[in-house]
């Protein structure tokens, strides 16, 4: 705390409030202030995509249907899809979190390309826009992921405008590939070797490899659905010449990898999150490291276990599911040196905290399912059904979203300068955890017992109402935990307490040497980095938190919010 | 509405659905315990070395090689073994059963037709006898669909296009359900059904009392594709040997043939189907592109064609087989043996076929 306190000259000026202007922020080529751009969109679509969430567990509480038709009902999954991988997984953590703190940690001024930066902004929000406008026209009914020929021939809805959306958006990702890729070989400050970078700056490295090397063929498989249905040109329809399957091969050739994409940086933020509240240094920093890497390579080799009943040969479907399994030993790997990381650590159970213990939790069950997944002749009997969507919310909310929201609320002292309440905090990630296993582990029982996805009235099977229900019930409270996070930080943004530099104790650039919230060009000092990373001490810090607690005389930590303000607050009053 | 009617695992009712079962369970297990495993150890160590324990934290370590092989290796293997079983219970699954019974399905926006060898038909609905290996052979008129039922284990797409394959053998009597599993389009979640299976004494009185009512003109499939083939004439080119216009169909199905592009191909559903509605993609080697596309036909006539033509013989039967209604087959053996008349004497041999045409 001391030697922090030294460094604690308020910043009067940040890159919040260099400039306030509209036009300021919308030309900006700061890489905070664009993550802030990606923050409010990315919210944005999380919202669009959580209502029309709630729409599909709310029509879902009755076997025949209640409130949507039939055609409603495929355009609201469609649009949940849509909107939650393209508009908000993929750029959440990269672009909102990456973008904030990959320089701050290596030590940069910004990113390599910072108005390349601003453009991949636009190129999301034009994206977005386009489908926006086309939901608004009447929306998609052919689902996430497009299957041909229903979304090349047969749909009549508005999925020519929506691939085009999903195309630039697909732009904006390769292009923060590119700028991550070039920041971390080009940037580190001194000192910053390969091996002292943050786990978070790995696990982004990998993530960018794959968006540079899978996003063009999404989107060139994308971009000729749209010639098949303008212009005729035979790709996917049988009936002009074309492989219906060829558009699985294309599809899933990125959207397997665009997982990884997706719950890559989430391992990233969840190193960051269990070294700081454990006060230890990440066990097996190198294993960690390198499993990310091994799934970016891995994870382009899998994709197709996706198609394992689609006619593909029944020798091609033995080769995928080998190296699906093998795919998830470097999730193994990560999750157990995790978990050791806690041995011998000084755990506090600050919200962010309650996020990472529960990614633990969420992760193993969502990766572990995946091995039903990966074995073919039980593939056979889940693939489409319930069990699906129950296995990969798991890996992506239970992964990704829990992830963000824990790396959201670590950093929050860090983007605003502000502290929220802790309180809220930890209610909230509770209810998250709570929730989400309510809802969403109902559903691997109804795909156990053939619920197919995708399903908008059951009445062949009314024994799946149950499920159903309970299902619904637990959205209600996992939608809350989501809700009151949006409240207490938006609160604390303009009414919080001011946070001091380093209200963690945490470790890295981005706390000890730079400023909350950070000046425009980040650290006032030339940066030298001549230790590991994470090189926390549990001793001192449980040494200190026992002598806090002679000192109040009590028992135990009590995290008595107040006091604990009162620590880290800028203003004492 | 039965809402405490809840069970936790679907009927199993498929000589197939409890090897199934056995390798689910295993691989339950497994899970159950490396999730408990690790939510016992997160919980442990979380508690122990909680800030402001007195807990030992004196000599820390950071890395250990022989932890990480451990936690590599353990499930490595693991996940190997749980692959080899799964994988060669996939391949038997897959190895279609060339004596089942055939059932033909046409999947449509938004409902499955079904139609048995004898040529009767059904809608969304499948009776069939106990203990009978049953194989489907599948295709889609329009976007992709997937029949599923549940309670069988059994899974396959339904691809327009292409014809797909799926077997299963019933063990249990009773009805059970038929399902899409792959999002067709708006009505995706009414293209659904039953199977209705029986005793085989009831199954022929399912047949006696509703099957002839189902059942077209024409009679079986084999019967129905006769009459396909006459209607369109196939026989003014495709006769019992090679000409000049068109190779002979006999005993064709399974043969490799050597086509106009230079490829080789098995003779099989698809080739047969493509070659009806693309003819010249598909030109045999020393042909010329004459024949016009057929593409008009219906999923289910050309299903009827190609059983029609199955039924002229296989590649390498040496015993022809009579089929009442059918033209008389040929025979497979030399041709200079043969002694019946000319343009009935098949040609199988695709050496013989280039011989001639040079």
């Amino acid at each position: 705390m001391s030697a922090a306190a030294e460094q604690e000259t308020v910043q009067e000026k940040n890159y919040l409030n260099a400039d306030h202007t509209l036009r300021s922020w919308l030309t900006t080529t700061d890489h905070k202030r664009i993550a802030i751009l990606y923050l409010i969109g990315v919210t944005f679509f999380f919202i669009l995509g959580g209502l029309s969430a709630a729409l599909i567990r709310l029509e879902l509480t009755s076997p025949t249907g209640w409130m949507l038709s039939n055609e409603m009902f495929n355009k609201t999954f469609s649009a949940h899809g849509i909107f939650m991988v393209f508009f908000f997984m993929i750029p959440a953590i990269p672009a909102v979190l990456g973008n904030f703190l990959l320089p701050l940690m290596i030590g940069a001024r910004d990113l390599a390309f910072p108005r390349l930066n601003l453009v991949s902004w636009y190129l999301y929000a034009v994206g977005g826009t386009l489908v926006l406008i086309a939901m608004m026209m009447g929306g998609v009914d052919a689902g996430w992921t497009f299957y041909t020929p229903l979304s090349s021939i047969y749909s009549e809805t508005q999925i020519s405008l929506t691939l085009v959306g999903i195309f630039l958006n697909g732009f904006s990702s390769i292009v923060t590939g590119v700028n991550f890729i070039a920041t971390i070989h080009k940037m580190r400050a001194p000192g910053m070797t390969w091996f002292r970078l943050p786990l978070f700056v790995w696990a982004h490295y990998a993530t960018s490899l794959i968006m540079i090397l899978g996003t063009p063929v999404v989107a060139m498989a994308l971009l000729l659905v749209v010639l098949e249905r303008s212009l005729g040109v035979g790709i996917y329809s049988p009936e002009l010449g074309g492989d219906p399957v060829l558009f699985q091969h294309l599809f899933w050739f990125y959207s397997h990898p665009a997982v990884y994409i997706m719950i890559l940086p989430a391992m990233g933020v969840q190193s960051e999150l269990i070294a700081c509240f454990s006060k230890r240094k990440i066990f097996g920093y190198h294993f960690v490291a390198f499993s990310s890497l091994a799934i970016a390579v891995l994870g382009f080799l899998v994709w197709g276990h996706h198609m394992f009943i689609s006619s593909q040969s029944v020798y091609l479907s033995v080769i995928f599911s080998l190296l699906s399994f093998l795919v998830a030993i470097p999730s193994a790997v990560k999750t157990f040196n995790w978990s050791v990381s806690l041995y011998k650590g000084s755990i506090s159970f600050q919200t962010p905290m309650i996020y990472a213990l529960s990614f633990i939790g969420l992760f193993v069950i969502g990766g572990i399912t995946g091995m039903f997944l990966a074995s073919i002749r039980t593939d056979i009997h889940l693939t489409g059904t319930y069990f699906i969507v129950a296995h990969f919310h798991y890996v992506m909310v239970g992964g990704t979203v829990t992830a963000f929201m824990g790396g959201l609320h670590f950093w929050w002292p860090k983007i605003s300068g502000r502290l929220y309440s802790e309180f809220w905090g930890r209610i909230s990630a509770l209810l998250v955890f709570v929730g989400f296993n309510l809802t969403f582990f109902p559903q691997f029982i109804l795909g156990v017992l053939g619920m197919p996805r995708r399903y908008h009235m059951y009445g062949i099977a009314p024994e799946w109402l149950f499920y159903n229900v309970l299902s619904t019930a637990g959205s209600t409270v996992l939608g809350l935990g989501f809700f009151l996070p949006m409240i207490y930080l938006t609160h604390s943004y303009f009414k919080g307490r001011k946070s001091t530099q380093n209200p963690w104790n945490a470790k890295g650039l981005e706390w000890e040497k730079a400023a909350s919230p950070p000046i425009t060009v980040n650290f006032t000092e030339k940066i030298l980095v001549t230790e590991d990373a994470y090189n926390y001490d549990a001793i001192s810090d449980a040494a200190q938190a026992l002598r806090t607690m002679e000192k109040r005389g009590q028992l135990a930590v009590v995290d008595d919010e107040d006091a604990w303000w009162d620590e880290n607050s800028e203003d004492k009053s | 509405m039965n809402f405490w009617n809840n069970p936790l695992w679907p009927e199993a009712a498929s000589k197939d659905a409890a090897a199934h079962d056995k390798l689910f369970f295993t691989i339950t297990g497994l899970s159950v315990f490396f999730t408990v495993l690790v939510c016992v150890l997160v919980t442990v160590l979380a508690v122990k070395y909680r800030r402001g324990t007195k807990a030992d934290r004196t000599n820390p370590i950071d890395h250990s090689t022989k932890l990480e092989v451990l936690w590599t290796g353990v499930p490595l293997i693991l996940a190997l073994g749980t692959f080899v079983w799964s994988a060669r219970l996939f391949v038997e699954n897959r190895d279609m059963d060339r004596d089942a019974m055939d059932v033909f399905v046409v999947g449509k926006q938004w409902m499955w037709h079904l139609q048995h060898m004898d040529g009767t038909r059904e809608n969304n609905e499948l009776h069939l006898p106990v203990g009978q290996p049953v194989k489907m052979t599948m295709i889609s008129q329009d976007v992709i669909h997937a029949m599923y039922l549940p309670a069988f284990r059994a899974q396959y797409h339904v691809v327009p296009g292409r014809y797909t394959e799926l077997q299963f053998t019933p063990t249990k009597p009773g009805s059970y359900r038929m399902l899409c599993a792959m999002h067709c389009g708006t009505h995706h979640s009414e293209m659904v059904g039953w199977v209705h299976v029986m005793e085989a004494d009831e199954f022929a009185e399912w047949k006696e009392a509703n099957g002839d009512k189902n059942r077209p003109k024409a009679g079986s499939v084999i019967e129905a594709g006769k009459m396909v083939f006459e209607d369109k004439n196939c026989g003014s080119c495709h006769t019992g040997e090679n000409n000049v216009k068109g190779p002979s169909l006999y005993g064709i199905m399974g043969e490799q043939r050597s086509l106009a592009n230079g490829q080789t191909v098995a003779v099989d559903n698809d080739y047969l189907r493509l070659s009806i509605i693309d003819p010249t993609s598909q030109i045999v080697e020393g042909y010329d592109k004459t024949m016009p596309s057929y593409s008009s036909l219906t999923e289910e006539d050309i299903l009827a064609l190609n059983a029609y033509v199955k039924s002229l013989g296989n590649a390498g039967d040496l015993v022809p087989f009579e089929r009442p209604g059918a033209p008389v087959p040929p025979t497979a053996t030399a041709p200079d043996s043969s002694t019946d008349t000319a343009n009935r004497t098949a040609s199988p041999s695709t050496t013989q076929t280039e011989d001639e045409i040079q």
